[in-house]
């Protein structure tokens, strides 16, 4: 299974750097791997623990959220609120079993299209090695059907 | 009237908590048995599943079901009183959102069997494991064999109502019923099918008579540690992990009142997808910290966070299940 395993990733991305960081990317042509499906959110601090958790149970292997570096948010601090959501969730997770490390807070300003291709691609291969989470179907287990990973989060 | 409609009450994975609450009504359990028929309440009547079985569909008016769905036995049960009854309750707790019996779904079965049947608290000398089929010298016995995990109600068969709460406070009972009464008599109408039932739309917070300023919490403490805690002030500002915040209101904040944190027995808020989630948020939220050390430093005050966020909710969170619980199903 895991030579033909592709990761399914779902990325949470601040409207104002990383989203930006992520364009940039695009627009220079850096390549990063495709497995990551981004989501604009307008603030890493919208960043719901509940999308996360969606996102896994719904069939992704892992999360992204990106924001801007501290002191830089563009609602003030906002984003120190998306790192303690962020930091106790890994702890909720790592207590139901679930690797922590498949969820991952990543700053990166408008300019760093660079470091968040990398980034990106990095998270990707950490992924990869820990293998698929396949929550869906896992649920699906006991005669219930595979729920196919159906993203609707409002941003 | 000339025959009395039929009442049900069942209970299923659970501790019987929720029987004694309907019991704690008083005198209004009286017009219950004037109202209605008991026609099945193993706690309480000697009716038996043939005579259920044998009722025409749809014969009993309203059923409270309390209990989780752990076991096949639990299900098939379910089935049976769905297809009897006109309005099925999920009553209480267990059978809203798998409470605390939905925990063992943090670890795979044999584990659980393993607890139980085999540690150093169990006398079982002869090392008995029960099987769903044992062959006994006078043929074959079974018992019912567990779920893979833990369910709630609703996650097997369609549920009418949902009546949080563990247990749901009897004063919450009391006006359900109450209402129940003024529908026979037509003076009322019933909610809309999926309504919560005895309980309120907002949180615990909102019930809650202690004072609120700007949360800045520099550590999580357990109760005890606090000495003595403020009476007069919100307990999750004095660093005592209250999940008021995320919870139902319909108690009347009763653990705050009484001086203990809220822990979360009314289940979600209005509008809650993930309990766990909704109270990760607001624990965040509060946290007076930037620098990660130091929040992970504070975060060590809650030492066990899958307990904290989904004491009661687990069986009906988004996960549903700890992955300990799937290992046996070739995950
Ligand atoms: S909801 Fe609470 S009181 Fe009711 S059966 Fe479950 S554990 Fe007991
Ligand atoms: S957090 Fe707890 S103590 Fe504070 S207001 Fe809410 S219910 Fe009351
Ligand atoms: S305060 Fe919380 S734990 Fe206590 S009865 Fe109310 S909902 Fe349940």
């Amino acid at each position: 299974m895991s030579e033909t395993f592709e990761p399914v990733i779902i990325g949470f991305t601040c409207n104002w750097c990383s989203y930006r960081a992520a364009d940039l990317a695009g627009t220079a042509r850096m390549k990063y791997a495709p497995n990551v499906r981004l989501i604009r959110l307008m603030c890493s601090g919208r960043l719901d623990p509940t999308f996360v958790m969606k996102a896994l149970a719904s069939g992704a292997d892992g999360v992204l959220i990106t924001g801007c570096h501290p002191g830089e948010c563009h609602y003030i601090e906002q984003n120190y609120k998306a790192l303690r959501r962020y930091l106790l969730l890994r702890r909720v997770l790592k207590g139901m079993g679930i690797e922590p490390e498949r969820v991952k807070l990543v700053w990166a300003s408008a300019a760093e299209g660079m470091k968040l291709a990398q980034e990106i691609n990095t998270f990707v291969e950490e992924i990869r090695a820990l293998g698929p989470l396949g929550w869906n179907r896992k649920l699906a287990g006991n005669g219930h059907k595979v729920e196919e990973p159906a993203l609707e989060v409002a941003a | 009237m000339s025959e009395k409609p039929k009442f049900a009450m069942y209970w299923s994975g659970s501790c019987g908590g929720c029987e004694i609450a309907v019991l704690n009504i008083g005198e209004k359990i009286l017009e219950v048995d004037a109202r209605f028929e008991v026609a099945f309440w193993p706690v309480a009547v000697d009716a038996k599943v043939k005579d259920v079985e044998a009722l025409p569909d749809g014969d009993i008016l309203l059923t409270l079901w309390n209990g989780s769905i752990r076991n096949e036995e639990n299900e098939h049960m379910a089935h049976l009183l769905r297809r009897k009854s006109k309005l099925l309750v999920a009553f209480g707790s267990c059978a809203t959102e798998g409470c605390i019996p939905g925990l063992a779904n943090l670890a795979p079965l044999g584990e659980i069997f393993e607890t139980v049947y085999h540690t150093i608290s169990t006398d079982n000398p002869q090392g008995i494991h029960p099987q769903p089929v044992t062959q006994v010298p006078e043929g074959e016995i079974t018992i019912p064999a567990l779920k893979d995990r833990v369910y709630t109600l609703s996650q097997v068969v369609d549920v009418d109502y949902y009546m949080p709460g563990c247990p749901p406070e009897s004063h919450q009972i009391a006006a359900v019923l109450d209402l129940v009464f003024q529908v026979l008599e037509g003076k009322a109408q019933l909610p809309p099918k999926g309504s919560v039932i005895g309980a309120g739309g907002s949180t615990v917070c909102d019930e809650c008579p202690r004072a609120r300023n700007v949360k800045t919490i520099k550590a999580f403490r357990r109760i005890q540690e606090v000495a003595p805690a403020d009476p007069a002030l919100c307990l999750l500002e004095q660093g005592i992990p209250c999940n008021g915040p995320a919870t139902r209101s319909g108690c009347d904040a009763r653990c705050p009142r009484a001086g203990a944190q809220c822990i979360g027995c009314y289940g979600p808020a209005e509008g809650v997808i993930d309990y766990g989630a909704r109270l990760m948020t607001a624990f965040a939220s509060v946290i007076d910290a930037t620098e990660p050390e130091e929040i992970e430093r504070i975060l060590d005050g809650i030492p066990d966070p899958a307990g904290q966020f989904y004491r009661f909710n687990l069986a009906d969170s988004l996960f549903k299940a700890g992955a300990p619980a799937f290992k046996h199903n070739g995950h």
